[in-house]
């Protein structure tokens, strides 16, 4: 008899949805159906079934090849590689859980790596605005039941977090806003008309790369201020309406996604936007938030800034402490300087999302890629270890896009002999130890993981 | 007065943080004692003496010690950083953070600079022949006291963000700049002899700034209030005087609200 699992978490996108239905063979090893997500998270649980999923790890081969090999042998080449190495780059994390995050900071800690995650091209510049200006931000439930204005800013929800406006922004019926979409206004302020645009009672075309002027214009014209004719490509009358519904709201709440975060002025972009929800404060109640990609992005930033105080872009190599400033010790930057000297990717594809010229740098180094599938990274590493695919065959705790923990639970049972994230980093740590004849330090919140006893680990 | 002289004998093959390059911490060494001053390569312990050859012995202080570095530093970070008094010569480039939170001496690139140079500077002088690239003068990530003190004067050109959360000082850009000046600053005076892109003043309460090209894109929280006969730099010009950012909070002194001042060169 098929099983059907209710209450289960999507590993995609920030929207991390907990309300997919999983229906699997009664052996639990294969998934038959997917209810309620979208179809990416749809796609995401069936490729779970692909029977091509590595199994071994794979090692380079001085001609070129790769060659399947033990997992122990694995760990040692990972341990003693990192160890060697002057600087080494941990990057990635934009897909497992927060178990993994948590282990691999022992091994950067001991390797004195530079411990780095998504954000890092992603929304690693909302994280500098948030030092500098603070975060009035809420959760996706405050946002439901009671916004009934949103603005969407640099961010299309309808292609990168598809159940994002029916489950938390737009369509759905809240406490404050039983009438759901029909009593909401909503904003798009995006150069392109995006999807998400076309579903906005207005959408401001703007000028490609002006969001500062933009949010400044919003600002001044709030304060009573006249501004020019023409900002940043809109008109003064479109500006002065769109600031007129946003105060005029009950409840306003702007998410903001890669178009502010990654055009010129990045941290800045969102400073403004943080500085026009305090703003907006003193005429309604506001909220922001940034539209996290990933479903547990969030993740690193709260369990390393609780380990080390920063959230990313986390420089250990002095081994006395943390030293964190993007520019310097951020991932592209730190390739394209050529101050690194060893790459592990996990759960991400730097491969396919960093700039070429980041990656030829990275290459003429030791590359390492963990991760349950083949993707760019891994087809040009020198090792690929398989893992797990957490919220799949691996449970875990996940953080939402608002930043609320979900424990996410396993549907199925994980190929055997594959190990979880947390599983292997604590046998790397382990052989790392041993290598370098010091006592493991297992300080860990939970006493039950203390040791990885996990049988599928052999 | 006292000179070291350091020459470059060999390029690190990451960066080198070359933190002990102060005249602070050459201060009353020998120069086999300054060979042996630690510094890092990734977490590799290293000594300048693994980089450079050292000759010359310090003086008794900071103040009476001169350094020179003759070659160039590409690859070594924390030039004068953190220094209190003496100079520093480079004949050459440097990478990042030089000057970074110093408080007082000279320190002088004869050639360009990476980023974060002169961040949280409290005085001293800083001179660079070349171009400097983005945070010059501006605040250590999340802290909202800046540059408070001392000169920053670049002959070249300069990236984005300078002079961020400023509080004092001066920082004068020679040629052009590119987007955020003064952004969030409330207090210090920026002078760029060039062109700038835009975010002129952004977020700024007080404070001063003067563009002696064009700005491009001007911040729309900017208001003309009047022109000006002024002289800044050893240039006397007119100059439309601005206030802003009208979009930020301005604090009230004796009655009246302060803004920020953008001195902007008339056209002729
Ligand atoms: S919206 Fe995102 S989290 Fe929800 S089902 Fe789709 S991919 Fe998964």
């Amino acid at each position: 008899m098929p099983k059907l699992i209710k209450g289960v978490g999507c590993p995609y996108c920030g929207s991390s949805c907990d309300d997919i239905e999983v229906l699997v063979s009664d052996d639990e090893t294969k998934i038959l159906e997917v209810h309620n997500a979208c179809i990416i998270g749809t796609n995401l649980f069936h490729h779970a079934n692909d029977p091509t999923r590595p199994k071994l790890p794979r090692r380079r081969q001085p001609d070129g090849t790769m060659k399947e090999i033990p997992y122990d042998e694995a760990i040692d080449y990972m341990a003693k590689t990192m160890l060697a190495a002057k600087k080494p780059l941990i990057y990635g994390f934009g897909s497992t859980n927060c178990e993994g995050m948590s282990a691999v900071a022992r091994i950067a800690e001991k390797s004195g790596a530079v411990l780095d995650n998504c954000a890092t091209i992603c929304h690693g510049p909302s994280f500098l605005a948030i030092f500098d200006n603070g975060y009035p931000s809420c959760t996706l439930g405050e946002a439901k039941n009671r916004a009934d204005v949103v603005v969407f800013w640099g961010c299309n929800p309808m292609h990168a977090h598809p159940r994002h406006t029916s489950r938390y922004s737009i369509f759905p019926r809240g406490y404050f806003t039983q009438k759901g979409a029909m009593q909401r206004t909503v904003l798009s302020i995006d150069p392109r008309e995006t999807d998400t645009a076309k579903l906005a009672d207005v959408h401001l075309m703007l000028d490609q790369g002006h969001d500062y002027e933009l949010f400044d214009a919003f600002r001044t014209v709030l304060r009573g201020h006249d501004i020019p004719d023409v900002v940043a490509g809109i008109p003064k009358e479109t500006i002065i309406k769109s600031v007129e519904i946003m105060k005029n709201a009950k409840f306003c709440m702007i998410f903001f996604g890669m178009g502010c975060t990654h055009t010129d002025g990045r941290n800045h972009n969102i400073d403004a936007a943080i500085s026009l929800t305090r703003d907006l404060n003193e005429h309604t109640k506001a909220s922001i938030m940034a539209m996290r990609g990933h479903y547990n992005i969030a993740g690193p930033g709260q369990v390393w800034a609780w380990q080390f105080g920063f959230p990313y872009c986390i420089d250990l190599s002095k081994g006395t402490h943390a030293h964190m400033n993007p520019g310097e010790t951020s991932s592209v930057d730190l390739a394209m300087r050529d101050e690194v000297d060893c790459f592990v990717n996990v759960g991400a594809d730097a491969g396919a999302h960093f700039p070429i010229q980041p990656v030829q740098h990275l290459k003429k180094h030791p590359f390492i890629t963990v991760d349950p599938n083949f993707n760019m990274a891994s087809e040009i590493s020198d090792l690929h270890i398989p893992v797990r695919i957490a919220g799949v065959d691996e449970p875990g705790v996940v953080y939402r896009m608002d930043n609320v923990p979900i424990q996410f639970r396993a549907v199925i049972k994980g190929l055997p002999g594959v190990p979880s994230d947390e599983e292997l980093f604590n046998k790397v740590y382990e052989r790392m130890c041993e290598l370098t004849k010091t006592e493991p330090i297992w300080l860990a919140a939970k006493e039950d993981r203390r040791y990885p006893e996990s049988e599928a680990v052999i | 007065m006292a000179t070291v002289t350091l020459k470059p004998t060999k390029v690190p093959e990451l960066m080198f943080e070359g933190y002990s390059i102060t005249p602070d911490a050459f201060a009353g060494k020998t120069a086999a004692q300054i060979a042996e001053l630690p510094g890092h390569e990734g977490k590799i312990h290293m000594k300048l003496g693994d980089f450079f050859e050292v000759s010359g012995n310090a003086g008794e202080t900071a103040a009476d010690t001169d350094i020179v570095i003759a070659g160039d530093c590409t690859r070594v970070k924390y030039i004068g950083a953190r220094m209190t008094a003496g100079t520093v010569t480079v004949n050459g480039n440097a990478d990042m953070y030089v000057g970074g939170w110093m408080k007082g001496g000279k320190i002088h690139i004869k050639g360009n600079m990476d980023s974060f140079c002169g961040i949280q500077m409290e005085g001293g002088e800083l001179l660079c022949d070349g171009d400097a690239k983005n945070h010059v003068g501006c605040a250590y990530r999340g802290d909202w006291r800046g540059m408070k003190g001392g000169t920053i004067r670049i002959k070249g050109s300069a990236g984005n963000d300078i002079g961020t959360f400023m509080l004092g000082g001066t920082i004068i850009i020679e040629k052009n700049a590119f987007i955020h000046v003064s952004t969030h600053a409330e207090g210090g005076t920026v002078v760029i002899k060039g062109d700038v892109e835009g975010r002129v003043g952004g977020q700024m309460v007080r404070g001063e700034m003067y563009v002696l090209g064009k700005i491009k894109f001007m911040m729309p929280g900017y208001k003309k209030v009047d022109t000006v006969e002024k002289e800044i730099d050893g240039v006397k010009a007119t100059f439309d005087h601005y206030i802003g950012d009208l979009g930020e909070r301005h604090p009230k002194s004796k009655g009246q609200v302060v803004y920020a001042n953008l001195y902007l060169k008339a056209a002729a």
